[in-house]
Formats: C-alpha cells, structure tokens, sequence
C-alpha cells in the first residue's frame, strides 16, 4: 500500500463520528464605525503611514518629496505614476532587486487589522510587493470593510494564482522582542487613500 | 440544613484552626454541621501524579463519609475541584455523583447557597489576594483575566462585607503559585521560583496579609515567606470571614 | 535511567535568576500584549468557539477534505506527495532537489521541518539549508534549536546575537543593537534570496474548498524565497487542512493576536497555483498524527495552529525556557503533542505543569491543554514510564489515605517528626525545605480537637 493509501485509511479508521460544522455569518455582525478612521488607526499603529488624498497628483507629489524619484528606481503598474514610475516588463524577476519605491494598486482594505488585499488579477509578478526598499498602496476609502469576515465574504470563490494580505511594513522583533522594520521586505508602507 | 464539613488532609494535620474557622462560621449561619471522623483525603495527590486508578479505596472512603449529607463543604477549592471531576465508585455510583454536585468549596457555599450578605468582622490590614487557579479556572469563583469577559470574584464579594480591610492590586492578579501538588518537590526549582515571583508581587504591594481559598498555595508561599524572614504572613480566607484579629 | 529531563534542566537554567526574570519578563510582555488584542475585539470568545468547532469538525471528516483538498491543488497545478513519517518527508523533499541538481535552498518557518530533522538529513547529503527566519537564521548559527515555536531565539540576549553575528556575519564588535542586527541580517539573507534555485515553506492553512495554502509572515521571507526560486516545496502536517475559503477569517482573526498581540500577521499569503512556468509541490505528513487522531482524549491537540499563546502565558515555560522541554515543540502544548511521538522520551513532559489551566485560557482554538497533561500522566503512568520509587511510595500513600486508622496513624508521626525532630525534614534531601520553611506544627489535627470541643 502506498503512503498516500495508508495515510487516508487511518485517518478513515481513527476520526470521530462527524460532528456539525458551525455557522459563521453571525460573526458578520458588527457595530457602525468610521471604517477610515478605524483602518487608518490600526495601520498607523503598525508602521504604516496613512495619506488621504484626492487626485494622483497628490501622491506624486507626496512622493517626490519624500523620494529622489529621479536618481532611484522607481516602478508601478499603473500608468497614473508614469511622470515617476517605470512598468516592468522584464521576463527575470530578480531583475527588480534594485527598485527603491513600488507603487501598486489593492482590491480592499480591512480596518480592523489593517490589511489590504492584493491579487494576481492587479499583477502577475508576486515578487512585486516584497522586493522594493519602500511600498505604496493605493486603497479606495470606499473599498475598507469591517473586518476579515467581511474581506473573504468580498473575495468570494474568486479564481487567483496567489493573492495575499499586506499589512504595514516588513518587521520583527525576534531579538529579544525590539521590533524592527524593515525585515526582508518593504522598509515602510505608505498608504494613500484616494 | 445538614452539611458535612470536608477538611483536606494537610489542613487536618497542619492548620486546624483554618478548618475550626470553616466550622464556626457555617455555624454562625445555621447550618447543621457534622465532620464525618474517617475522612482522609480527596485523592488527587495520587491522581494528579498518574495514579489515578489507585485512588479507589481514598473515593471509597470518601463516599462512605460523606453520603446523606445536604451538602459537602470543604475550604479547599482544589481538592473540591477533584471530587467533581474525578470521584467514582462503582458499587456507589448515584452517591457519588451526588457528592460530586453538592459538594462546595467554602466561598462559593457563602455566595451562592447561603447567599451571605453580612458578615461581623472586622480586619483593618493591607491585604493581597491570592488567586488560586484550581478554585478560580476550574471552580470559577473569580473572573480570569485570559478571558475576554466581564469581571467578577466571588471572594472579594465577601471581603468587601469586612470592616476596614483594605485590599492592594497586583501587577499579575492571577498567576500560579507554583504549589501545583507534587510539582512543588518534583520541579522544585521552578516551584520555589513561581512562589517567590508571587510573593513579591504582594510585598512589593505592601500586603501585611496574603489571603486566599486553599490553603495548599498558602502553605508553599509561607514556607518562602518564612524563609525570607518577611512580616507579610499568610491568612485563609475562613479566618478573615470568620472575624479572626490578627 | 533518564539522564536528562525537565526538572533537572529548570534547576540549571534557574541557577541564573537575572537571566529567568528576564525571560519571564519578556514572555508575560508578550502574554499581556495578547491580552490586549484580544479584548479590543467584542467577538473573541465567539470567534474562539467558531474556531474550535471548525476544528473539531475538520478532523471529523478529515479524510475527505483532505482528499477534497488534494483534488483541488492537483486540478491547480500543484504536485501533492504523501509522507507517512519524517523518514520519508525529507526522502521527498532530497528527491525533489536532487532531481534538478539543487545543492542550495531557502527555508522559511516550519515547525513540521524541525520535526522531521529536515536540515540534518539534507545537510548529510550535501544540500546547504539557509533558514531565513531572524529567530532561525539566528538559533541555526548558534547551532541550536529553536526554543519557541514563534520566537526562536528569544533565550537569547541580543549581546549574545551581536557576538554570533560579529563571528559570522561581520558586524562590529561588541554591537548588541537590534536595529543593526537586522541590518545586517537583511543584507546577507537578501542574497540568499536573491541567489536560491528552490525555497520551502510551512504552511498555516489549507484550504480543502480551493485547493490553496496559506501562509503567515511578519518578515516576509517565506514570500521572498518562494517568489525568486524555481520550486517552490510546502510542508505540512495533514491537521493543517480547514473546509473552507471563508473559514480563513476566524483563524486570521485569532492567530496573529493570539501569538504576539498583532491584529494580524503583515503577510498572509494564499497559493493557489504555482508560478507561470515553476513549480509547487506540497508535501502531506503524518508522522504520529493518525496515531494522535485515534486517542479519542487527546485528538484534539490537533485542532493547534502553533500560536504559541501557551508558551507565553505558561508559569512553568517562562521560568524554565524553551530548552528545558528537550522537545522540538516545548511549551504546554508540545508537553501533549510529544508524548504521542515517544512516550520514553517525554514522560517527563506533562508533569511539567501545576495544571494552573492558564493554557486552556489562551488557546484560540479551545484545546483542553492542562485536562490532557493530566490525561497523560494517567498514560504514562500505566504505560510503566514512571520511577520504581515514585511507583511504591504512591503505593504506600492510596494505602495509607484509604484506611482512617493508618491516616490517623501516619498523620501523628508526621506531625511528631516536624514537631521533635526537625532537622530530619529540614535537610536537603527534602527539596522542599531546600527553598521553602515547614509549617509550624500544630497542638493537635482538627480530627482531634473536633473529638475533644464538639463531641460529647
């Protein structure tokens, strides 16, 4: 008999009777609140910084102020940043070793943890979120819900290669509980609510 | 009301005016109390070492003492803890289960079953109270603080009915002890440790008394007060009910 | 004779009180900032149940969902291998390197790794392991296991980290700052990244409904790896499974707070489907779980999801470290989990415990941590591991607290030893006068003053 064979048989001969699986949807209940106010709290409290802004311009502004847009390398998939960003389109993805500010667009953002949720239906190249220095989201205010039921109630049965949640900058604390940011990933995150 | 007082076996032996007070104030609020004379032990000394199955002559006896009885009351709540959860006896199995339902650690009878709301005592001292877990996580007398509910205690409910004592707050309201019943000779380090930590969070809260429900915890953190030669001394909550002056 | 166990490890590692304060110290931070996240949310107790019946559910009928979730990865694309132990894990995880010449490889977090020994057995067959984890990257230059499950190195002081990165990474002598620290780690492990061919992850959740795996970071070094390498290698016991999509919600609420008092984790990362062109391979391991599934009282130590909240708020953990445990997973819920692996070798373990029950409080999926360490004494004791002589004086004890007359008996000549001879209970050999005072010794036992003052 095969592993796969004799893993699936003792676990046939060794679960319990079936027992109900419980229902969630009261977990969706949860009381009014400013969602940007709430998102914007707890994302602060994590090492992001919060920006609302009305136009790209905005941003971009924001950006090269914060930035030296033209001397470091700069990438965004969304053509709003062309006056500072740069497309990939290289077929090697180590190739993006070097950027120094990555601009993307999320689906959604949660308040209660501060997440945003990325899909490869805004991207193909995973990596994209990982490997620059510094990150900025671009987070509709009309698109923060509530809580994490209600981000994979929004997500649904959706068909992604890979999709994850981002929430604030790259840390850790493992030397003796100090939190650092700036990891492996992203050193900051800044997140624009437009 | 006939209730029979349950008196653990290191109290019988090492603090007899704990269970003196225990009797005196279930007296006081009329219950007809009796101390059946061939109670030995609940068990859990062998059952919490793994011996479990060697406990049915200590559950045999336990039975034959206290069955009849309206009520079992024992200032103890570990021990109380262990007859609910544990006590068996095959040729008595309805007698056991009904001491398993009317037995009551000390606090929670006053509270719940003579639902006391007056007290005459007084005990005007700095004191700290000390959470033991088996009464607090497995008898519920008290509110945990791992727990995301709102708070309540049972033997501050009582505390409060004494004149003039003054209760102090500690930095870890309900952390172990470190008695935990042979673990205190068997992980004797980490015990003596555990035990130490608690103790000073209390003097260092400036508690002249500590308090408590059992008097297993008590009995380790007076053997490192002593040892430290402290002046902060250890009280069973029975005594401070029951109106002892210090 | 055991040589090493639990209690005779707390003995050295309290022989430093400083270095246990700080240890309890830091661990009971992390225990309140749990405490403080999971009270910010109104629903936690309702989101700890969900998560518990959840749970009890999934190994309920964990035979189809994982056939369910083994379907679902395959029609993505992802190869699935079934590993019944550890043996045959890292005989997976060698073929799979060895097939395209790989000799180096990136690992992120997991527990199930460390369980099967993995680094050893492929560092016997000349396949450098880099973890990429700070806590492991940190504990594997130091040549020591973690001693935490999320933590790794938190025994370790950051002056101690600064001399092991100063031998092996170069820092500054003497610099012990955490900021530069990570610094220099980020350097050497964005290389790491940058240069390996294969990288391998734990996995927090799969998920039976889509086939997909999920995977949590603070660091984001499981992402880094698996993005830049060519085979991407998913470890993962077969409890790991969850029915649905959906069901992620309640564990993501739960886990993050529940280990460090995060709202969540800063990477939650679902994998669907491996990378145009690459690879994705999942390994499912049993190693002891069936076996585990099938003791009806402890089954659902395998509803945990290595939060590690137990470590945190354990009395015992804190002032005994990771270490003391000589157990990949220590902490109140390795004590549970290791027993089942070998019982000779962990018996000791679930009388690690003063069954304070704080454990059970923690768990965000509601196992009855300290109800089963009793059960497992109860096991271990029947199983015969337990000393001879511990064996004959419980002996001697039921038959002394069964009989009124003997107890009576024995009672006095305690009292009488304490009272008359004092120094034959007060000498070392009696561990619990060596930190501890005897109580003073009464006139008489309650017994006897009941018999003169109340009956006539």
């Amino acid at each position: 008999m095969n592993s796969r064979a004799c893993i699936l048989n003792a676990v046939k001969e060794n679960q319990p009777e079936l027992l109900a699986l419980p229902d969630i949807t009261h977990l969706l209940e949860v009381e009014n609140q400013d969602l940007v106010a709430e998102f914007t709290r707890v994302i602060e409290g994590i090492g992001a910084k919060v920006f609302q802004v009305n136009k790209y311009q905005e941003i971009i502004h924001h950006l090269k102020a914060d930035f030296e847009t033209e001397k470091v390398r700069v990438v965004s998939t969304l053509k709003e940043f062309d006056e500072i960003a740069k497309p990939f389109s290289g077929l090697d993805n180590h190739e993006l070793a070097d950027v120094e500010l990555m601009i993307l667009p999320t689906h959604f953002a949660v308040a209660e943890n501060g997440a945003s949720w990325v899909d490869d239906e805004l991207f193909k190249e995973r990596v994209l979120p990982f490997i620059p220095q510094h990150l900025v989201f671009i987070v509709e205010k009309e698109k923060i819900v509530p809580t994490m039921h209600h981000a994979y109630q929004l997500i649904g049965k959706k068909k992604y290669s890979y999709g994850t949640f981002i929430a604030g900058p790259s840390k850790t604390a493992d030397i003796e509980q100090s939190l650092v940011l700036g990891a492996h990933g992203p050193r900051s995150l800044r997140v624009f609510l437009v | 009301m006939k209730v029979a007082l349950f008196v653990p076996c290191y109290v019988d032996q090492f603090y007899p005016n704990v269970a003196i007070a225990t009797l005196e104030l279930l007296e006081k609020f009329g219950c007809e109390v009796s101390y059946p004379k061939n109670q030995t032990c609940c068990g859990q000394p062998m059952s919490n070492s793994g011996f479990e199955h060697l406990t049915s002559g200590c559950n045999k006896n336990f039975v034959e003492s206290f069955k009849g009885f309206d009520y079992i009351v024992a200032p103890s709540g570990s021990c109380v803890l262990h007859i609910k959860e544990h006590l068996h006896d095959e040729e008595h199995p309805s007698e056991a289960e009904k001491i398993s339902k009317t037995i009551y650690e000390l606090v929670s009878f006053l509270t719940d079953v003579l639902k006391v709301e007056h007290l005459e005592a007084s005990f005007p001292h700095k004191v700290g109270m000390h959470q033991s877990c088996h009464g607090q996580r497995g008898l519920k007398l008290s509110q945990m603080t791992e727990l995301n509910a709102p708070p309540f205690s049972k033997p501050q409910d009582l505390l409060n009915l004494v004149k003039d004592i003054e209760m102090i707050e500690l930095d870890r309201k309900d952390e172990c002890c470190g008695f935990g019943g042979t673990f205190c000779v068997a992980e004797e380090a980490v015990s003596a440790k555990m035990g130490v930590d608690r103790v000073n969070d209390h003097v260092r809260h400036h508690a002249e008394y500590i308090t408590g429900i059992d008097m297993s915890c008590l009995m380790h953190l007076e053997g490192i007060l002593r040892r430290q030669k402290s002046k902060t001394k250890i009280i069973h909550i029975a005594e401070i009910l029951n109106g002892r002056k210090a | 004779m055991k040589t090493i166990d639990h209690a005779a490890n707390s003995k050295v590692f309290n022989q430093d009180e400083d270095r246990v304060d700080w240890h309890d110290e830091t661990l009971w931070f992390i225990r309140q900032k749990r405490d403080k996240a999971s009270k910010q949310i109104p629903q936690w107790e309702a989101l700890r149940e969900a998560a518990s019946q959840i749970k009890n559910h999934t190994l309920s009928n964990l035979h189809n969902y994982l056939e369910e979730f083994e379907l679902n990865a395959k029609a993505n694309g992802i190869q699935i291998h079934w590993a019944k132990d550890a043996q045959e894990h890292n005989e997976i995880v060698y073929d799979l390197l060895a097939k395209q010449g790989i000799s180096k490889m990136v690992k992120s977090k997991s527990m199930l790794t460390e369980e099967c020994h993995l680094n050893h057995y492929l560092e016997d067959r000349g396949i450098e392991v880099i973890d990429s984890d700070l806590g492991e990257r940190i504990v594997q230059l130091a040549k020591e296991p973690p001693s935490h499950i999320v933590l790794p190195c938190i025994h370790k002081k950051k002056e101690e980290i600064g001399a092991l990165f100063h031998e092996h990474l170069g820092t500054p002598e003497g610099n012990a700052d955490p900021q530069v620290l990570t610094e220099a780690a980020r350097q050497h492990l964005r290389d790491v990244f940058l240069t390996r061919r294969a990288a391998l992850t734990g996995v927090n959740f799969a998920v039976a409904e889509t086939g997909e795996i999920v995977v949590c970071t603070n660091e984001g070094n499981a992402d880094l790896g698996v993005h830049l390498a060519d085979i991407h290698i998913a470890c993962m016991g077969i409890e790991k499974i969850i029915p649905k999509r959906g069901h992620l919600s309640v564990f993501l609420r739960l886990l993050a707070r529940s280990a460090t008092g995060q709202p969540v984790t800063t990477y939650s990362s679902h994998f669907a489907k491996p990378r145009k062109g690459k690879e994705l391979h999942i390994v499912l391991v049993d190693n002891g779980r069936t076996k585990q599934l099938g003791r009806p009282d402890f089954r659902n130590s395998l509803k945990c999801i290595r939060c590690s909240a137990c470590f945190n708020t354990c009395p015992v953990y804190r002032r005994s470290g990771g270490h003391s445990y000589h157990s990949v997973i220590a902490g109140p819920i390795g004590s549970i989990l290791s027993p089942n692996l070998d019982m000779a070798k962990h018996a000791d373990l679930p009388f690690a415990s003063t069954l304070c029950g704080s454990c059970s409080n923690v768990c965000p999926v509601k196992i009855d941590i300290h109800e089963q360490l009793y059960k497992w004494r109860q096991v271990l004791v029947k199983e015969g591991y337990v000393d001879a002589k511990k064996a004959l004086s419980m002996q001697l004890m039921a038959k002394t607290l069964a009989s009124p007359t003997l107890y009576h008996l024995a009672g006095k000549a305690a009292r009488t030893t304490l009272k008359y001879a004092p120094f034959i209970a007060q000498n070392r050999f009696n561990p619990w006068y060596h930190q501890r005072e005897m109580p003073a010794v009464p006139k008489s036992s309650f017994g006897e003053w009941y018999q003169k003052n109340r009956t006539k």
